[in-house]
């Protein structure tokens, strides 16, 4: 499978905004669903909330993306966050905010290096992963033509 | 409150790492500053003869004299910074007629990679005629810094 790699950054952009409003009111809910957000992003990025939302609304005003990249690493970073943001709902609803807040605060610092810089951690610390666990993965494809 | 504190700490915090990383980003380095210069920075590159730099580079298609300078780029999946730096090196080596640009999937040469002290991608090395690393640099890298190191070479190449 393969993604845009506009869309991610977009879902990162969305997800920052979220995260922020999470960590002003402490609202746990809204961190359960962040958390449902990341859950469908990591089983089927196709259908990804925030990545429907660029596909309908910011793709068709968009150029055609020149290359796709693979989805496993996006599903990767947001099985990822799925989990820090489990935690941290269970933080805030279970009487933890500190837990909560932590938590958040984490993804946060990920989602906003992504959003305004376009640096991804995982990305960072990808090639060093794979180079110790040795599992190949096929790399960027050229885009097809229609 | 102390989500208002948390964030402001997180923001400030990010953007100052996002903009040093962004200044890093594509700075040449330069390798082998000793006479040998087949051998990298101590303890950067590995050892010179079979299962060592050059080895290694060969096994990538980069032989000694194959071109007077090759720009060995190594990509991965999930790297958007890999996309930019190919454009950037494509369009030096069609620039500069004794350039080449060779892309390497990283995980595809895991062997290579180890053996080049290779850690995140995209990481770009310029090497001579003679099959020696002269710079290194990791990150996304601009015409201008890419043009820089490479126009000396040619220079050296050309009154040899």
């Amino acid at each position: 499978m393969l993604l845009d790699p506009r869309g991610p950054r977009f879902a990162a952009a969305i997800t920052s905004v979220v995260l922020v409003l999470i960590m002003i009111f402490s609202a746990g809910w809204l961190a359960l669903a962040q958390a449902a957000v990341f859950a469908v992003a990591a089983v089927a990025p196709r259908y990804s909330p925030y990545g429907l939302v660029y596909r309908t609304v910011l793709a068709p005003r968009l150029p055609r993306p020149t290359e796709l990249e693979p989805a496993a690493p996006f599903r990767f970073a947001q099985s990822v966050g799925l989990v820090f943001m489990l935690v941290a709902a269970v933080g805030y609803l279970m009487g933890a905010p500190l837990l909560g807040l932590v938590f958040t605060a984490f993804a946060l610092l990920a989602a906003f290096l992504n959003a305004a810089f376009g640096l991804c951690l995982g990305c960072e610390v990808y090639l060093a992963w794979r180079r110790l666990s040795r599992r190949p993965l096929a790399s960027r494809v050229p885009a097809p033509e229609n | 409150m102390s989500g208002a504190v948390a964030l402001i700490v997180v923001v400030a915090g990010a953007t100052a790492f996002g903009l040093l990383w962004r200044s890093r980003s594509g700075r040449m380095h330069v390798v082998g500053a000793g006479d040998d210069g087949a051998i990298g920075r101590t303890g950067e590159v590995g050892e010179v003869g079979p299962g060592g730099v050059t080895a290694a580079l060969a096994a990538l298609g980069v032989v000694p004299g194959a071109a007077p300078v090759t720009l060995v780029q190594f990509s991965s999946a999930f790297c958007a910074p890999c996309r930019a730096t190919r454009l950037v090196c494509a369009s030096v080596a069609e620039r500069f007629a004794g350039v080449r640009h060779v892309e390497v999937d990283a995980e595809a040469h895991l062997d290579a990679v180890r053996r080049l002290h290779i850690w995140r991608t995209p990481t770009v090395l310029v090497v001579d005629g003679a099959g020696t690393i002269v710079h290194r640099a990791t990150g996304t890298l601009s015409a201008a810094q890419v043009t820089a190191a490479v126009a000396p070479l040619l220079a050296a190449g050309a009154a040899r």
